[in-house]
């Protein structure tokens, strides 16, 4: 009995110490950096008055989930990157949502159809090319980036970089893996330098003329234009949508899912409908110059400027299925190396 | 405390620091299909010769640096030396990946310095000049010899200040050049410390990611971020990180057996003032640009394109929170260093008293987490705590309690126990290297009089070896305030530390709004670097 005794006061003392009584409040595990998300948490906050706790975890949320199981302090996972959010839907640690808000406000192929995830913002994966060089491409394709003339004048990150490996994804969904490894073979014999830096040094390396054409993502040309000391060199290139006479340009997402052990689901429900309010939809979008997913719903004044495009109507979950091949393709040809 | 219980003690506190590890290799030994096999026929082998290239040049920058500096700074007098010899510490607390980034930005075709060079000369393009590509093997090895060769440096000072200045004189009296008497004394003297500090560089190396990131150099910890991340699989990823801790502890044991025959103690406490050789002419000229040029190319050029970049977006970078990052990062690392400190006098301990060679084990095993990848690590310390807390969870239902919740997982203590396995080779290794260096003479005669082990301890080797303890204390203090990975999993809500705030600007490419909290970093890191080094320059 003594035993049991001084068990329980252990239990409590830790108890005492770990459990803290709190009002509402919504826990977020996040791959988005904190900065991004502040101003649309605080928003929120202050309409609602339920608290928002982040944690920034860049990689390892699903293992962190799968270890911590049914005491997961987690109610929303904000991810971004298709394949990362398909690993923690895939490993069963998220619950679907059924909420008519969300279905009306997102498009059927930016979400799960039975309510496990819900995309909150697209980025196109855009090629630039050098205004002097090479001038507006409009009719720019992804495929064409492996044409021998294109010898020695493409610049890319690394062939791993998830944005990458969902770009591949996307070839191999079109094209086979046979194909893709073609093309992929192709690009490498076209790089100006080997796979280097972010989308950002892309940028800069196709202004100071290190390449012509380069891939990265569309919102790091909206940060860079609207940072005093990085404008001229982003001034430098244009912003091409690739495919548009087929199949349209690719596109990743940024999404929440309500994690499957929430504490606090009906405030982090709230919090995902607010995500998807015209309000936050804009607020969200602009914070980093993505586009919002709600049909209605206008980008930034800047994003705008950059003009319409087509989007790859392919449901992203088949992408998704595409990663592991897109890796190992990546790997085959040494892409990297 | 009786013999027993310090060895019980021991075996006790590496075993705990080994259940992250043994996680790992339980994760390591589940089927991987067959990514393995995939890596091994396309990208493993590249990795391997450019892991063994990049740690053989860090460790050669390192030690080339590390051990004249020391020695300088130990043994000479040199104008500025009372800035110097603790200005050559400096680099340690500027994180690697900042100065990583400082420098492909810096010297990248697009930087600044090739810029100027096309704009001055009116090169067009880059077939027009030659200059060293900066995102390449050479290049991380460079700059990371420039940001770890502090360790070898300080561990190494430490040893050189140990000796005794006796056998030294003598070595002169005998006819020995400066030169001689270093190469013959002095050198063989500080081995032990020299490789303790030169392992801690290879096994930083080793698990280094954001760094060789950042220079487009592919090695075996890339292996292991990409069998995890890319291909899904954390089992293939914890057979890689398994291999790399294999090589590790086999090259460490062959360092050791290397210098089973060679032991050295010193009688006096090597706490006469040292004369010191006074340098002049050129060679006073060619130390202090040496020592000095360590420091502005490991230091002060990074430290000043920070405090260009913050000064430029103080208002969009300006936090109010700093201040409780700041104290959130100073806590942690300080009760790290200290907890690394006991563990680390427990273990040597445990194997001075009983001499066998088996309680060195404890010490190995407790030493290993430092060559793992920090976010790996990071799952591995997940996998212990977790299921302790399921216990507790466990155990509060079926007393018919609440459930507490994430008690270790969901609180500092999981981020601690990381880093305390991470780092806790530094502590060791400092203090090992320095205990080695005590005459087990002292031990029979305190134990002649009576004392107990832990009273010889405290009264007899403590006060000895201040200055290993003090520099251990200090490698780990440093590395706690700058380790990410780690951090970045294990952390709880509304917990941040200043280098995972930075990180977050850094992640996004974004360095420019990351610079002030990197400052704050290195100065926050600067405070008790200076008051260490005063209480070893109090010693001496």
């Amino acid at each position: 009995m003594s035993t049991k005794l001084a068990l329980s006061a252990a239990a409590l003392l830790v108890a005492s110490v770990a459990g803290q009584v709190v009002a509402e409040e919504v826990n977020v595990y996040s791959n988005r950096q904190d900065f991004l998300i502040k101003p649309i948490i605080d928003t929120f906050t202050e309409e609602t008055g339920i608290d928002v706790n982040v944690v920034f975890l860049k990689d390892g949320m699903a293992e962190r989930l799968e270890r911590e199981g049914r005491l997961s302090p987690a109610d929303l996972l904000l991810t971004v990157d298709i394949s990362r959010l398909m690993e923690v839907v895939d490993k069963d640690l998220t619950q679907p949502v059924d909420s008519e808000i969300l279905e009306k406000s997102v498009p059927a192929q930016y979400r799960d159809a039975d309510g496990q995830w819900f995309a909150l913002t697209t980025r196109a994966r855009a090629i630039y090319t050098a205004k002097d060089r090479v001038g507006k491409r409009d009719d720019i394709t992804y495929e064409e980036l492996a044409d021998p003339k294109y010898k020695g004048k493409i610049c890319t990150r690394s062939g791993k970089h998830p944005y990458n490996v969902a770009l591949i994804s996307s070839m191999i969904d079109e094209h086979g893996e046979a194909e893709t490894k073609t093309w992929l073979q192709g690009v490498k014999a076209n790089l100006a330098q080997k796979p280097q830096g972010g989308d950002r040094d892309q940028i800069k390396a196709v202004n100071d003329g290190v390449c012509d054409y380069a891939l990265g993502n569309s919102y790091y040309y909206g940060v860079m234009l609207s940072d005093e000391a990085q404008r001229e060199t982003a001034e430098g290139v244009y912003i091409n949508f690739p495919n548009q006479a087929d199949r349209g340009t690719h596109v990743n997402i940024s999404a929440v899912a309500l994690a499957k052990h929430a504490k606090n689901k009906d405030a982090a429900v709230k919090l995902m409908e607010f995500l998807v309010s015209d309000e936050a939809q804009h607020l969200y979008a602009s914070a980093n110059h993505e586009y919002p997913v709600k049909d209605g719903v206008e980008p930034s004044e800047l994003v705008k400027g950059w003009g319409d495009f087509a989007a790859d109507k392919r449901p992203l979950v088949d992408i998704a299925t595409h990663a592991k091949t897109a890796v190992q393709l990546v790997d085959d040809v040494k892409f990297d190396l | 405390m009786k013999r027993t219980s310090w060895t019980v003690s021991s075996w006790v506190l590496a075993l705990l620091l080994t259940l992250p590890i043994m996680a790992l290799i339980y994760e390591a030994l589940l089927p991987t299909e067959d990514v393995f096999r995939h890596l091994w026929g396309s990208v493993l082998p590249t990795y391997i010769s450019n892991t063994f290239r990049l740690v053989v040049g860090v460790m050669l920058f390192s030690f080339l640096a590390g051990v004249p500096a020391a020695w300088l700074m130990a043994m000479c007098e040199l104008p500025s030396k009372r800035y110097l010899q603790w200005a050559l510490i400096l680099p340690l607390a500027m994180p690697s990946y900042i100065v990583a980034f400082v420098y492909t930005d810096l010297l990248d075709f697009s930087g600044p310095v090739q810029s100027t060079l096309r704009h001055w000369f009116g090169w067009q393009s880059a077939s027009d000049y030659y200059f060293p590509a900066i995102r390449t093997l050479g290049g991380a090895a460079l700059v990371l010899g420039l940001v770890l060769f502090p360790y070898v440096y300080l561990l190494a000072r430490t040893a050189f200040m140990e000796q005794s200045l006796s056998l030294v004189q003598s070595s002169r009296l005998l006819g020995c050049s400066p030169w001689q008497s270093f190469k013959r004394i002095s050198l063989p003297l500080a081995r032990p410390a020299i490789v303790v500090g030169l392992s801690l560089v290879a096994m930083e190396t080793l698990a280094e990611f954001g760094t060789v990131n950042f220079f487009a150099v592919n090695t075996l910890t890339t292996a292991v971020y990409d069998t995890w991340l890319g291909y899904g699989s954390l089992n293939a990823a914890a057979k890689i990180s398994a291999i790399m801790l294999l090589v590790v502890m086999l090259l460490l044991s062959l360092e050791r057996m290397s210098r089973k025959r060679q032991q050295v103690f010193q009688k006096s406490l090597g706490q006469e003032q040292h004369s010191g050789y006074v340098l002049t002419g050129l060679t006073k000229w060619c130390a202090l640009v040496f020592c000095w040029s360590l420091v502005l190319l490991g230091f002060l050029l990074p430290f000043v394109i920070l405090c260009y970049h913050a000064i430029r977006y103080f208002d969009k970078a300006w936090n109010s929170r700093f201040f409780e990052y700041s104290l959130n990062s100073l806590l942690l690392s300080s009760v790290v260093a200290g907890l690394a400190l006991m563990v680390a006098l427990v273990l040597a301990m445990s194997h001075r008293l009983t001499g066998k060679t088996y309680t060195q084990i404890p010490k190995r095993l407790a030493s290993m987490g430092y060559a793992l990848p920090g976010a790996v690590l990071a799952i591995g310390v997940l996998v212990p705590l977790t299921s302790l807390d399921f216990a507790i969870n466990d155990a509060a239902l079926w007393l018919g309690l609440a459930e507490p919740g994430l008690v270790f997982t969901g609180t500092m203590a999981a981020i601690a126990f990381g880093y305390l396995v991470r780092f806790g080779a530094m502590a060791i290794g400092s203090v090992e290297s320095s205990l080695g260096k005590v005459s087990p003479s002292l031990d029979m005669v305190s134990q002649t009089m009576g004392y107990r082990p832990s009273a010889i301890m405290m009264k007899v080797h403590v006060p000895l070896i201040r200055k290993g303890i003090l520099a251990g204390v200090l490698l780990v203090f440093i590395e706690c305030m700058k380790e990410l990975p780690a951090a970045l999993l294990l952390r709880p809500f509304n917990f941040q530390t200043l280098a995972t705030y930075v990180y977050q600007f850094v992640s996004d490419e974004q360095l420019e709004l990351g610079a002030l909290p990197a400052i704050v970093i290195v100065l926050v890191g600067l405070i008790p670097l200076i008051f260490l080094n005063r209480s070893l320059e109090q010693t001496h």
